[in-house]
């Protein structure tokens, strides 16, 4: 069980990495773009956009409260 | 060769090129505290295990429809890609320590050493690390190679590019017989992250059933705009977080570049 356990949260950290709210994101964004495609407005700026803001929260919150090294 | 094979080539080449760089220093240092044979036959079991997950893995995403296919590889790239890109953006603004060959071989060497327990013959620790440390890397490689390769229909051209990149690096570190940290690793794996969320935000929107004003040209306006973002961040960056020590945000040279090009 534990060999199982440890395989499946090796590949959740190989995939998602040590930040699951920027894989959530993409999730979204992508579920969003495919709703939006269906109807007669343009999906394509979708994706851009949450990347954009998903990577500028992702160093955001990686940022908070460090300091620089030079 | 069109504009996306091309950029498949050099993704997959620069990715591959950063982490044979640091499978070669782990190798390295088991090789040289150690004992090589043992190093090398973990180098050898590694590059077999890889080879069987891309032959297992390779035909069944080859035969997953290309729309499905698409928001699949897209949406795992673009996740893969932005980890990358946030680790480089925090390096380059010194949020983050830059990766430095020399001082993870010396690490690996000394904790070899400190182990003691060599022998002639076949050495355990010698083999598991750098069988590890091989696997490890090259599973990021292999995982490239096989969503861009699948995404494109070019698994060969992928796989070749992730050769020429391994043999270059193993001929590098031959010739040095030291780790390479010349090798501008920060600078490439900016340029790979760039690389990774511009493919993975075209593919998965394309999969997700959007059209792309301008078509496979939108790929150039992605990676253009990926990259101006990610530099305005780390300028961001270098002006608002404070130096450790409670100094102030030193300024920033206007001819430094913030960030990386690619």
């Amino acid at each position: 069980m534990s060999r199982v356990r440890a395989f499946f949260l090796g590949v959740w950290d190989f995939v998602v990495g040590d930040d699951w709210r920027t894989a959530l994101g993409v999730a979204l964004a992508l579920g969003l773009t495919a709703l939006v495609s269906e109807t007669s407005v343009s999906a394509w700026w979708i994706m851009p956009l949450a990347v954009l803001l998903l990577l500028a929260l992702s160093i955001r919150r990686a940022a908070k409260g460090a300091t620089r090294s030079g | 060769m069109s504009g996306a094979e091309i950029g498949l080539a050099v993704s997959v080449f620069l990715a591959c090129a950063v982490e044979a760089v640091e499978a070669l220093t782990i190798v390295l240092a088991m090789g040289t505290t150690r004992n090589w044979s043992s190093a090398l036959g973990g180098v050898g079991a590694a590059t077999l295990a890889l080879a069987v997950i891309i032959a297992a893995l390779g035909p069944a995403l080859t035969v997953l429809p290309i729309g499905v296919l698409r928001v699949v590889v897209g949406g795992l790239l673009l996740v893969f890609g932005l980890q990358w890109l946030r680790k480089a953006v925090l390096r380059s603004s010194g949020l983050k320590a830059k990766h430095d060959e020399l001082e993870i071989f010396r690490e690996e060497a000394e904790a070899a050493r400190a182990l003691g327990g060599q022998s002639a013959g076949f050495d355990g620790y010698a083999f598991t690390i750098s069988f590890k440390g091989v696997l490890l890397e090259g599973l990021e490689v292999a995982f490239i190679v096989l969503t861009f390769g699948a995404n494109q229909k070019q698994i060969p051209l992928a796989a070749g590019a992730a050769a020429a990149a391994v043999l270059l690096v193993s001929a590098a570190g031959v010739a040095a017989r030291a780790p390479l940290a010349k090798v501008p690793e920060n600078t490439m794996k900016f340029a790979v992250g760039v690389m990774l969320s511009s493919f993975g935000m075209f593919w998965g929107a394309e999969g997700a059933g959007a059209t792309w004003p301008g078509g496979d040209a939108a790929l150039l306006a992605l990676i253009l705009g990926v990259l101006i973002a990610a530099n305005a961040i780390v300028w961001v960056l270098r002006r608002t977080v404070p130096l450790a020590g409670g100094q102030e945000p030193a300024p920033v040279d206007a001819g430094e570049p913030a960030g990386v090009g690619v």
